[in-house]
């Protein structure tokens, strides 16, 4: 069987995972920065997979069951605090809030 | 009872602490009786102890109580030795001490800070007490510092007034020039010969230096320095005539009679380094000189009935120098003694001059007092007596001793004699210049007055008559303290010398008479005269020395605190402030608040550390 070579992945990897990062620096609407970071763990997840499956270790696998039930928890509490966020404060453009400056 | 040596100065001390705990809040009655009576318990101890030491025909005792402190080697504690010497001076401290604080019981019943004054005066006997009986020399210096603070607080009783303040600075500061310099002294003293206890000390300075070695002679001059200042001898001298700010009774007690002569006994006590350092012996000698003539010549110019009596005890320490330099050990000692009877009496009598008439100092606002002030006058009389060593009183014969002894001396020996006995002219002068101008002659005002002198203030003054007129057959028995150095020779000395001695106090007296009482002389036709004018304003200013040290010192001093008045130093540490400050509102700048920002700082610190790491 043709395997995908590694570079190809971790490449792929890297791409979501600047795009990720890019759409959390860029993006004002906080639901769409909660999204950015999902990308982001995605492409570190999509990173354990390749490397794990280049060297036929399993812990690669358990590491990315690992990040998705990460990912699970931190969106329930991120938009839990979203939805408190935008009951207090009426926005979710995440620039407006900056009370804890200097 | 030699064993409870340690209740001498224990009692004072306690008799300190309960005054000052409570706070004056005590009856008068109860402060005078716990003030007076802990000294008064010493003074038995002390009498007792005496009676036993000198029964037993011991050369000395030692009685360690407790250590102080342990480092390596050096242990100090507080170790009590008692020898001829500190047995006088315990009894002079003690006992006149004792008599003072009687006085005082009636001198001070006006006063508001009662307590305050004889918490005070309690502690300095404490301390006084423990700089003569200290077996070790830190313990004498604990003693020294204590006594110069109890002067200062002293000095300093009347506070509400600024005057009396800066002369307690004044003697404060400029005593500490001297105990500086002793406190080098026990420095190179320790680190030389590797113990403080006085003793072991002098015993290791004989066998170690050889005499006018160079170490010697530095470490007598520097305990030099330290005995200069206490005892108000030039250069440290100015202190004492402000020093008579304080009450009456102080100026006797501490100005006169003890304090000021600790500095003889620590040269007395320590006299091997000077015999090691001829030289600084000499120097000692001349300090003396130089001194009693000078205070003597200012003497004469003042008005101030008290300024009049310290130049005089200035003059007078000049004597137990002069004694000391000449290796007249047991002499100087001797005078220390009679000295402590005749000038605590001639202080106690200016304090009843002084109460009586209303807290007039100056002498030319009296006159014609003796009806008025029998006791007074009578005090005066025997006491200025005794100061100008009138035949067989008990100056005569301490003075005799130190001037003898001057006159064996080879070489300068006949130049310092003959100093001295200018000084004995001079101190018959200004004594009888004093009795004559407040008790003689018409009266200048105050006709109302009217003698103060209840039992507690006679009593004291009769008994220090009896030993003002007799003190001079007492013998100290220090003969053993100082026997391996004291020049016995037979020397002889002709009639002549004797008469001489013994004429030349009168003829002060008696000029003296010609001047202020039968107006044979006249003080104003001598001062018409220009070079009379500045001699006066010259003497009267102490020879200057205060305008000299004013400018030469405090001026300078002053200036450079002018100039640094913004404080050089701390600029270094205020801008340390600043620039932490300027740092701070960068770095906050840096917390906008905003979430995509630090995102970013993550992100970017990330990226700089993984290529710094790639490629380092």
């Amino acid at each position: 069987m043709q395997t995908i070579p590694i570079e190809h992945g971790l490449i792929l990897a890297s791409i979501l995972f600047a795009i990720g990062l890019i759409g959390v620096l860029t993006r004002r609407n906080v639901i769409f920065v909660l999204m950015s970071l999902e990308i982001m763990l995605n492409a570190t997840g999509l990173a354990f997979i390749v490397a794990s499956s280049r060297w036929g270790h399993a812990e690669g696998q358990v590491m990315f069951i690992m990040i998705l039930t990460l990912a699970a928890a931190e969106v329930a509490i991120g938009l839990g605090l979203i939805i408190q966020m935008y009951r207090r404060y009426h926005t979710v453009d995440i620039s407006l809030l900056s009370g804890m400056k200097g | 009872m030699i064993d409870f040596i340690w209740l001498l100065p224990t009692f004072p001390l306690l008799g300190f602490l309960s005054l000052v705990l409570t706070g004056g809040n005590m009856p008068k009655k109860a402060t005078a009786i716990i003030g007076a009576g802990s000294i008064g318990l010493s003074f038995l101890v002390a009498a007792i102890i005496a009676i036993q030491f000198l029964g037993s025909g011991e050369e000395f005792v030692v009685r360690h109580v407790w250590t102080w402190m342990a480092v390596g080697d050096f242990t100090p504690g507080f170790s009590f030795y008692l020898d001829g010497l500190s047995l006088v001076m315990m009894l002079i401290i003690t006992g006149v001490g004792f008599l003072i604080h009687l006085y005082s019981t009636g001198f001070m019943v006006d006063d508001p800070s009662y307590s305050r004054f004889f918490s005070y005066m309690n502690l300095f006997v404490a301390s006084m007490l423990m700089l003569v009986l200290a077996d070790n020399l830190v313990l004498l210096y604990l003693g020294w510092e204590g006594v110069g603070l109890c002067s200062y607080l002293l000095i300093g009783f009347w506070y509400t007034n600024p005057d009396n303040g800066y002369a307690a600075r004044k003697a404060f500061v400029v005593t500490r020039v001297g105990d500086t310099s002793m406190a080098i002294g026990l420095f190179l003293l320790f680190s030389q010969l590797g113990t403080l206890n006085i003793q072991e000390l002098l015993h290791n300075a004989e066998e170690q230096w050889v005499t006018g070695s160079g170490l010697a002679v530095a470490a007598a001059l520097l305990l030099l320095g330290g005995a200069v200042g206490k005892s108000a001898q030039l250069p440290l001298q100015t202190w004492l005539p402000d020093a008579m700010a304080g009450p009456t009774p102080i100026s006797a007690l501490i100005h006169a009679a003890t304090m000021v002569t600790a500095g003889v006994y620590l040269i007395a006590r320590t006299h091997v380094l000077f015999e090691l350092a001829p030289t600084v012996q000499l120097l000692v000698a001349f300090i003396g000189l130089a001194t009693l003539l000078m205070a003597g010549f200012t003497a004469l110019t003042q008005r101030d009935i008290k300024r009049i009596l310290a130049y005089s005890t200035i003059s007078q320490i000049g004597y137990m120098f002069l004694g000391l330099g000449v290796g007249a050990w047991s002499a100087a000692v001797f005078h220390l003694m009679t000295h402590a009877f005749f000038k605590a009496l001639l202080f106690l009598g200016a304090g009843t001059v002084i109460l009586s008439l209303h807290h007039e100092h100056d002498i030319f606002k009296m006159g014609g007092k003796w009806k008025k002030l029998p006791i007074a006058f009578a005090s005066f009389l025997i006491g200025s007596l005794a100061l100008a060593a009138f035949p067989f009183t008990s100056g005569y014969f301490s003075k005799d001793e130190i001037l003898l002894a001057a006159l064996a001396v080879e070489g300068p020996g006949i130049w310092l004699w003959m100093g001295g006995v200018a000084g004995a002219f001079l101190t018959g002068l200004y004594s009888f210049r004093l009795v004559f101008v407040v008790f003689f002659g018409e009266s200048n005002g105050h006709d109302d007055a009217k003698e103060v002198a209840g039992f507690s203030m006679a009593a004291p003054l009769v008994v220090l008559m009896v030993f003002s007129l007799l003190g001079g057959l007492i013998q100290v028995p220090v003969d053993s303290v100082f026997s391996h150095g004291e020049a016995h020779g037979e020397h002889h000395v002709s009639f002549l010398m004797h008469a001489i001695m013994m004429a030349v106090p009168m003829m002060g007296i008696a000029i003296s008479y010609l001047f202020y009482v039968s107006k044979t002389f006249s003080t104003e036709k001598i001062m018409a005269s220009n070079t009379a004018k500045f001699l006066h304003r010259f003497w009267f200013s102490g020879w200057g020395m205060d305008g000299l040290y004013q400018r030469l010192l405090v001026n300078p001093f002053l200036f450079l605190a002018r100039i640094n008045r913004a404080d050089l130093v701390d600029k270094f540490y205020a801008l340390l402030v600043t620039l932490t400050r300027v740092a701070n509102g960068m770095i906050t700048q840096t917390q906008t608040g905003n979430l995509r920002w630090y995102a970013l700082s993550v992100a970017a610190g990330l990226v700089l550390i993984v290529t710094l790491g790639v490629l380092l």
